[in-house]
């Protein structure tokens, strides 16, 4: 049987997580075999059914566009997967919020267990995840009839953009439950990298003080190409907004590089970081815990360092 | 009004777990246990509601061994009205929590339901969306703020990009985020008071719902471990590390 993957898209582009999940999908294509499908839910999204079907890997794009869909409205795009995916073996999608948001009411529509977060594909019913904000690794495996399954996109690299030359099949398919509405958004606006696909990631810390001293990080984010991230305490403190916010509940990160500035290391934000190669911790705190992660560390007033090092780049 | 929030049982946010030797799962013998982080903001989101004249009742539910009394008593502390345990000692999946949870909802009839968003245990992030989907009601996930207008419910959510607002029919579910609010403390008068509210036990035989899973554990490992970096002592050291040995920059 064939394999699901939901597409991420804002309806204009196609979402980098989707590379990442086709990879996933790859790997259990690999294993359990089986053509692998994109269905591109949304509103007037037929050019990114067109970036898509030119994806490696894929074998047909389906391409669901009604404006129902438009805002991803999980009541909505729930009942349509479902439909669709009690024919296929696996849905997969990414673990982002709208992944999230959807993917357990598709589950329970066709009566199955999920699977979250899965960051290795071990065959095409065993898959490993972590458990406790990253401190057990659990590898669990599947009976059920449709394998329902979230992606942590960090755990897989993307396939290529390019190189494919899929089918568009447009569905006549509209589900509108009428049970909820969007009635807007605020989204942040940034010209720095996304920070859940970033190769360098700069956070900053309760250490920072003030919102007004991310100043320094963003200088320094500049100078390195890099997407800015923040601990749950400078969210809190209104420094930054929630979307920052790398950890157990925000964000998973794993960049090349990632500095951390001005974190003490709780449990829950190691959890979204851990797993990045290279890791530097600013701090003046020498106890701090995330010098026990930290690949180098230095202990220091981050106002000093921080300039200097954005100078010495 | 009718509020029915669902309340889990799980370690202690603050405990660093261990994998037990076996590989069986982590070791949670003589662990300190706590309500998971995200339920106490449900609870304490309820309680707002009911304060602002809003909520009338507000029942609270949880669902595992006997322990999860415990968690149900907390709650009661914390200003809610009675509580039901649905006791099993049978390892629940987020399926089967929302099934129980819809059968305790066709029985109570809630207007809204508020769960966490996820629990720190399994970090599933399922069970509130899975409830929505059996019970055909309309959902709201990672909330931020919730504002009941009428027979409906506008909530802002937590997204990837910053925040969206929806708008849902009642009766609705909501689950929550840590920005909702900031939860109060339990004080003794009211934990003393919370002895004498009503706990009533359930089982999942009497509410007709199978427990099964079709997911197994193979395996709990811990996680790989990274080896220990060196200090350096200055940002020109650190720039030269970066540069020639880790090659990141």
């Amino acid at each position: 049987m064939a394999i699901l993957v939901v597409a991420d898209h804002d309806n204009a582009a196609l979402g980098a997580a989707t590379l990442n999940t086709l990879a996933a999908a790859g790997a259990i294509a690999a294993d359990a075999g089986g053509e692998i499908h994109l269905l591109v839910a949304g509103s007037g999204c037929g050019g990114v059914a067109e970036t898509a079907a030119a994806v490696a890997g894929v074998d047909k794009v389906l391409l669901a566009d009604n404006g129902c869909y438009e805002n991803q409205l999980a009541e909505n795009v729930s009942l349509l997967v479902a439909e669709l995916g009690k024919n296929y073996s696996h849905i997969l999608i990414s673990a982002g919020t709208t992944g999230k948001n959807v993917m357990p009411r598709v589950a329970a529509l066709l009566d199955v267990d999920q699977i979250s977060d899965i960051m290795r594909v071990e065959s095409g019913d065993t898959f490993v995840r972590p458990i406790y904000a990253g401190n057990a690794i659990a590898t669990v495996q599947s009976t059920a009839a449709v394998k329902v399954i979230t992606v942590r996109t960090t755990g897989f690299d993307p396939v290529a953009a390019k190189g494919g030359s899929a089918s568009v099949e447009a569905l006549d398919i509209i589900h509108d439950a009428g049970i909820s509405s969007f009635v807007s958004e605020e989204l942040a606006e940034s010209d720095r990298p996304e920070l859940a696909a970033a190769e360098v990631v700069v956070s900053g810390g309760r250490g920072m003080g003030n919102g007004e001293n991310f100043e320094i990080l963003y200088k320094l984010a500049d100078k390195l190409g890099a997407a800015v991230g923040a601990s749950r305490a400078a969210v809190d403190a209104g420094f930054v907004p929630n979307d920052m916010q790398v950890g157990q509940t925000g964000k998973i990160v794993a960049p090349n590089l990632y500095v951390a500035i001005g974190i003490s290391g709780a449990i829950q934000h190691l959890a979204g970081m851990k797993d990045s190669k290279v890791i530097v911790a600013i701090n003046k705190d020498e106890d701090a815990p995330i010098f026990q992660v930290a690949d180098y560390g230095l202990v220091a007033d981050l106002f000093e360092v921080v300039p200097e090092l954005e100078q010495k780049l | 009004m009718k509020i029915l929030v669902a309340v889990k049982r799980v370690i202690d946010y603050n405990v660093k777990v261990r994998v037990k030797p076996d590989h069986s799962d982590v070791d949670l013998t003589n662990v300190k246990m706590a309500i998971n982080p995200f339920c106490e903001i449900a609870v304490e989101e309820a309680v707002r509601l009911k304060e602002k004249g809003v909520a009338s009742e507000i029942v609270a539910v949880s669902l595992g061994p006997k322990a999860c009394q415990e968690q149900l008593r907390t709650a009661l502390a914390l200003g809610a009205d009675r509580s039901i345990l649905v006791e099993t000692d049978e390892p629940l999946s987020s399926l089967s929590v929302a099934k129980l949870l819809k059968a305790i909802a066709d029985e109570e009839k809630p207007d809204l339901v508020i769960l966490g968003k996820q629990a720190i245990d399994s970090d599933n992030n399922q069970t509130g969306q899975m409830l929505a989907a059996l019970s055909g009601m309309p959902q709201a996930t990672f909330a931020s703020e919730v504002n009941v207008e009428g027979d409906k419910v506008t909530v802002t959510r937590e997204v990837d990009g910053g925040l969206q607002t929806l708008a849902l029919s009642l009766p609705a579910v909501v689950t929550t985020d840590l920005r909702l609010n900031e939860p109060r403390y339990a004080a003794l008068p009211n934990i003393m008071k919370a002895k004498r509210k009503p706990l009533d036990v359930k089982t999942p035989e009497a509410l007709g719902v199978s427990v099964s899973s079709t997911i197994t554990t193979v395996k709990v490992e811990p996680p790989a471990q990274r080896s220990a970096g060196i200090k350096v002592s200055s940002v020109d050291e650190l720039v030269e590390k970066l540069k020639n040995e880790a090659k990141v920059i």
